[in-house]
């Protein structure tokens, strides 16, 4: 029976002597809630944004995409599909070529590889292209001028007016592009985009023979004709065979969506971890608060009051708290929205508009308030069994009860709350029990760690050992010790930390050890055969070693194993296999060469030398075997490469492990010797040019001389991914930032709860002649003790999870770097000390008369 | 019989051994009588009363308390039992820290869900804390604490009143008021009184008298 008034008037009146320790409660939640809120939203936020914006994304209704010009029956079908009969001739179909080339100033001798969009008038339809002047994007079809992206012009030190060589054309510099729709800012950091009208893109001369770009035909339906999506299912299977794909504002809206969901609810479980981290707070306060109340439970029983009044009255109080906390967060978090957009607006290719997400807000504190009451649960399970007996003896103690089926319930509860949760906001079933389970792991392995250590320190301590460090050690198994709060809070914080610095760390120096000091550091490609000496005369010149140059033979399959390309592309389809059908589609870049390089090795049949010679007229190749088992082939196998409308035999004649990591050249294919030279070709090699300056003289004299080779400085290429690893890192180093503030808080409450047991102790230490020196240490000892243990096995978790993640999902070798992992501990034990010795202040402070007084 | 008492035993585990310390207990009192249990620490005489108050259960034997037989009832029953008809007063007070003594007082009344401002206050003022009834119990000596506990024991007008030592923690002269105080409203009230002390002044106040030695009853006066 429960008394619902006096339920609500007792909670009232009993907070008021605990509103302190209630109100860290409160803050244990209110950081959890403010991360989910702030991430939440902020993915609701773009997921709107996208929403509005996905039309102006593509700037067009459907877009026909494709490696090579767009073939005459698309075309065909692109005229028809604008010029639909019995409509009004409002349809329109514009042209974007987009290919790399290098851009050069000759005034200021600048030179850097860009991303060239050769537009053609009209596009696009729908969303602006905002320049400086502005105008300038429609008097891009007048011709001779070219549009940069604002961070091209302080690379090459440009100003608009200059002229700007690109291939063997000369543009006049007409403004700079501070928008365009779709665009994200470190998409620009491979190189950066300019754009020229689709009539000049003739004479750069640029898309020589194998130079690789994409074609985009975008159109705009006429108004009544059919829905975009509805035509797009309709010939996506007639344009599949021509190599077209179709794209939609339906489906650019999906994709985006899908994808920044996904990375929303990602970031959105590293919240979840501060709010559960809350919850452990919540539980630990309720703990230390029931205990501290236990003789007003017995008088309340004693006078009357039923297991569930009680129960109801600090359940209550633990709810209002949870509440106020969950509110708190979710204003926080609504403030916290408002700065990611700067974080992270350089990854997103939309404007996210920011606005408060009442779905982020109301879930958020609902699930704050979720989390507060299930994890108070089982500490005021307790408060049931508190008998009235206490009244008149104080040690009667609360009746254990491990098979309490209440407490179980609490436990079976948070348990499913704590999967619930994951799979809500991982989005998925897997993920979210995956990252349930890993909590499961760390928690259990925390916990376990902590009771080893109590059970260890118990049984190593030595009556020899000096008293200060086996008193401070001996604090560690007391009773109403707070070992294992403490060690979970403290370890689940740095083990998050820890995991994502070794990722981060291990991805970054992967990048850094294939950049090596004797590694070549730039690239050169699209050198026609005919170029070949004369690039190779001016990398002499120039003093720079370069690799023997490669050549470099695009073609495609047209038979694998005798079956013809074309029926295995229709099987590919109707089996959804499109994985296997890309592998068939795709265009190969192959090379023919007689040796193996340093980042392959075979590992099925032998290389040409000792290999069976092939029947005549057909070649030998050696397949990569990633490529092998997606086509589905194997050592002795054909396949019939059609290579600029020649028909090539080939056999299989061994498979190949590469180790694309690699900033080098590799092929899927390599040719025997003998089998390709006198097919169409281009080459490319690599260098080793340490002086930037260097690399930026031996660039310009190239796009002078040979205006459409390609020039790749591979350290700008590595400075981009690095900025796009930090970048993320750093988002979900925020993220990461709140579980380690909540684990910050809930150690100072645990740290605190037993602050009355201890200065009790040392008031007691210090009437019987202990210094206050001597008291510090004995604090000292056990909080370095703690946060030792806490920190070591967190940090050997991480490398675990950093080896499972290295090896698993980002496919890297995996290194632990020792000096900034002891680091990253040592950081972890000095902060709790300090927290230790700043909750222990008052402890050093009081008198042995005032504690004895209040006594 | 306002309290009956049958072959009470009790025994606790101690060092693993079971330990009896209440044996073979039985008596009976007579509506608005006042007993006085005294004896030596350790024999049993805190037990005795957390038994027949209903807080705890005994090993075997039976208590009846107002008609009603404590062992058929559960925890939350006994409570509400508590709740409706028994009073109590201890030796170190019992008062909740976090409420005034005006709240202390209301909350017998608050859990039969009765109005209690205006009982409360008037308890207070009757014994002698009209101007401190917004006081915390820690703001309050020894001696007001426990009228402070009497005015709560006494809110609910309870058919039975028990008395832990309630001067054990008080000096003579406190103590003896609030003997008087307990007296008084005994007298107006007609509650019954079993009284716990080790003190044989304030035992022989009682008009019944039980001492125990050794969890058995070696002496029964003015039965």
């Amino acid at each position: 029976m429960i008394r619902p008034r006096f339920v609500l008037r007792m909670a009232l009146r009993e907070s008021r002597g605990a509103r302190r320790r209630l109100a860290f409660l409160t803050g244990a939640i209110t950081i959890g809630v403010a991360a989910l809120v702030a991430i939440n939203a902020f993915t609701d936020n773009l997921r709107v944004s996208v929403n509005r914006q996905a039309r102006e994304l593509l700037g067009a209704d459907m877009a026909f995409r494709s490696r090579e010009p767009l073939p005459e029956r698309a075309s065909l079908l692109a005229d028809s599909l604008i010029a639909t009969p019995g409509t009004d001739p409002s349809g329109a179909r514009a042209t974007v070529v987009s290919f790399s080339g290098m851009a050069y100033v000759p005034r200021t001798a600048g030179v850097r590889l860009v991303q060239v969009q050769a537009v053609d008038s009209g596009y696009p339809w729908y969303g602006t292209y905002q320049t400086v002047p502005a105008g300038a994007w429609h008097d891009l079809q007048s011709g001779g001028r070219i549009l940069v992206d604002p961070s091209l012009l302080s690379i090459l030190d440009a100003v608009p007016g200059d002229t700007l060589s690109l291939g063997e054309s000369r543009f006049l510099i007409a403004g700079t592009v501070i928008d365009a729709p779709g665009s994200f800012g470190v998409q620009g950091a491979f190189g950066p985009p300019v754009w020229i009208a689709g009539r000049d893109l003739a004479s750069t001369g640029l898309l020589q023979f194998g130079a690789r770009a994409e074609y985009e035909t975008y159109l705009k339906l006429p108004s009544g004709a059919a829905d975009a999506e509805v035509i797009a299912e309709e010939y996506r299977p007639v344009l599949r065979p021509e190599r077209v794909r179709i794209r939609t504002v339906e489906d650019d809206r999906e994709d985006l969506s899908d994808t920044l969901t996904r990375m929303g609810n990602y970031l959105g479980l590293v919240a979840l971890i501060a709010l559960l981290l809350g919850g452990l707070g919540v539980a630990s306060a309720v703990h230390v608060f029931i205990r501290q109340r236990l003789d007003t439970i017995a008088i309340l029983r004693c006078l009357g009051a039923s297991a569930g009044d009680v129960f109801a009255v600090y359940l209550l109080q633990a709810l209002v708290m949870g509440a106020l906390g969950s509110i708190l967060g979710a204003a926080i978090g609504v403030g916290i929205q408002q700065a990611l957009p700067g974080m992270l607006g350089d990854l997103l290719p939309v404007d996210v508009e920011v606005a408060i997400s009442p779905r982020a807000v109301g879930l958020g504190i609902g699930l704050g308030l979720w989390v507060a009451a299930i994890f108070a649960l089982l500490p005021l399970a307790g408060v049931r069994r508190v008998s009235p007996l206490v009244t008149l003896r104080r040690d009667v103690e609360t009746r254990k009860s491990h098979r309490d089926p209440f407490a179980i319930g609490a436990v079976l509860l948070l348990g499913l709350t704590v999967v619930a949760l994951a799979i809500i906001q991982a989005g998925e079933w897997l993920a979210g029990l995956g990252f349930a389970g890993g909590i499961a792991v760390v928690i259990l392995v925390l916990a376990a760690a902590a009771k080893v250590l109590t059970w260890a320190v118990r049984r190593i301590l030595r009556p020899r050992w000096p008293y200060l460090l086996r008193q401070g050690l001996a604090n560690l198994y007391r009773p109403a010790n707070q070992t294992v709060t403490i060690v979970l809070a403290l370890g689940f914080g740095a083990f998050l930390l820890s995991t994502l610095f070794l990722i981060q760390h291990n991805l970054l120096s992967e990048i850094n050890v294939e950049m090596g000091d004797s590694r070549p550091n730039i690239a050169f490609y699209d050198i026609q055969p005919d170029q070949r000496e004369g690039v190779e005369g001016l990398l002499r010149d120039a003093g720079v070693r370069s690799t023997p140059i490669v050549p470099i033979v695009p073609m495609r399959i047209r038979a694998i194993a005798g079956r013809d390309t074309a029926a295995r592309v229709e099987e590919a389809d109707s089996a959804l296999a499109l994985r296997d059908s890309w592998a068939i589609r795709r265009e190969y870049r192959s090379t023919y060469r007689d040796t193996l390089v340093a980042t392959e090795r075979i590992v099925a049949g032998t290389w040409w030398d000792d290999a069976p010679a092939a029947p005549s007229g057909t070649a030998r190749v050696s397949v990569d075997e990633g490529v092998a088992a997606e086509l589905g082939v194997s050592l002795g196998d054909h396949i019939v490469w059609d290579v600029q409308g020649i028909e090539v035999r080939t056999v299989i004649a061994s498979l190949r492990e590469i180790d694309w990591g690699r900033l080098e050249p590799n092929f899927f294919v390599v040719f025997e010797p003998g089998a390709l030279e006198r097919a169409p070709q281009m080459m490319a090699t690599l260098a080793r040019i340490d002086d930037p300056a260097d690399r930026g003289t031996v660039q310009r004299r190239l796009a002078e001389s040979f205006p459409n080779v390609t020039s790749l400085d591979l350290s700008l290429l590595q400075n981009a991914i690095q900025n796009i690893i930090d970048r993320v890192a750093l988002a979900i180093r925020f993220m990461a930032g709140f579980s380690l503030l909540t684990g910050a808080i809930v150690l100072i409450g645990a740290v605190s709860t037993n602050r009355f047991q201890r200065i009790r102790e040392a008031v007691l230490l210090k009437t019987l002649g202990a210094t206050r020196r001597q008291v510090l240490r004995i604090i000292l000892t056990e909080y370095a003790a703690l946060g030792l243990l806490a920190t070591s096995i967190s940090v050997i978790l991480a490398s675990v999870a950093g080896w499972a993640l290295a090896t698993f999902v980002f496919d890297t070798p995996f290194r632990v770097p020792l000096p900034q992992l002891v680091a990253v501990t040592s950081g972890l034990v000095a902060l709790t000390l300090g927290v230790g010795l700043w909750s222990s202040a008052t402890i050093l402070k009081r008198t042995p008369l005032e504690v004895l007084r209040s006594e | 019989m306002i309290l009956q008492c049958e072959s009470l035993t009790q025994t606790y585990l101690s060092g693993g051994r079971p330990l009896t310390v209440l044996n073979d207990i039985t008596f009976a009192l007579p509506e608005g009588a006042f007993l006085a249990i005294i004896g030596p620490s350790g024999s049993g005489k805190t037990t005795l009363l957390g038994l027949l108050a209903g807080l705890d259960r005994p090993a075997s034997g039976r208590v009846v308390l107002d008609g009603r037989d404590l062992g058929t009832l559960d925890e939350d029953a006994r409570a509400q039992l508590r709740a409706e008809r028994v009073g109590f007063v201890f030796q170190s007070f019992q008062l909740i820290p976090t409420l005034t003594a005006r709240e202390n007082v209301q909350v017998p009344l608050e859990l039969r869900g009765e109005p209690s401002t205006e009982r409360a206050e008037s308890l207070l003022t009757r014994v002698g804390l009209g101007d401190r009834m917004d006081h915390y119990p820690a703001q309050l000596s020894g001696g007001e604490q426990q009228r402070v506990a009497l005015a709560r024991a006494f809110s609910i007008r309870p058919r039975i009143l028990f008395a832990d030592e309630p001067t054990g923690n008080l000096d003579a002269k406190t103590g003896q008021t609030i003997i008087e105080l307990m007296r008084e409203l005994n007298r107006e009230s007609g509650t019954t009184l079993v009284l716990v002390t080790h003190d044989p002044d304030l035992a022989g106040l009682a008009g019944r008298t039980i001492r125990l030695a050794d969890g058995h009853v070696r002496e029964d006066t003015g039965a």
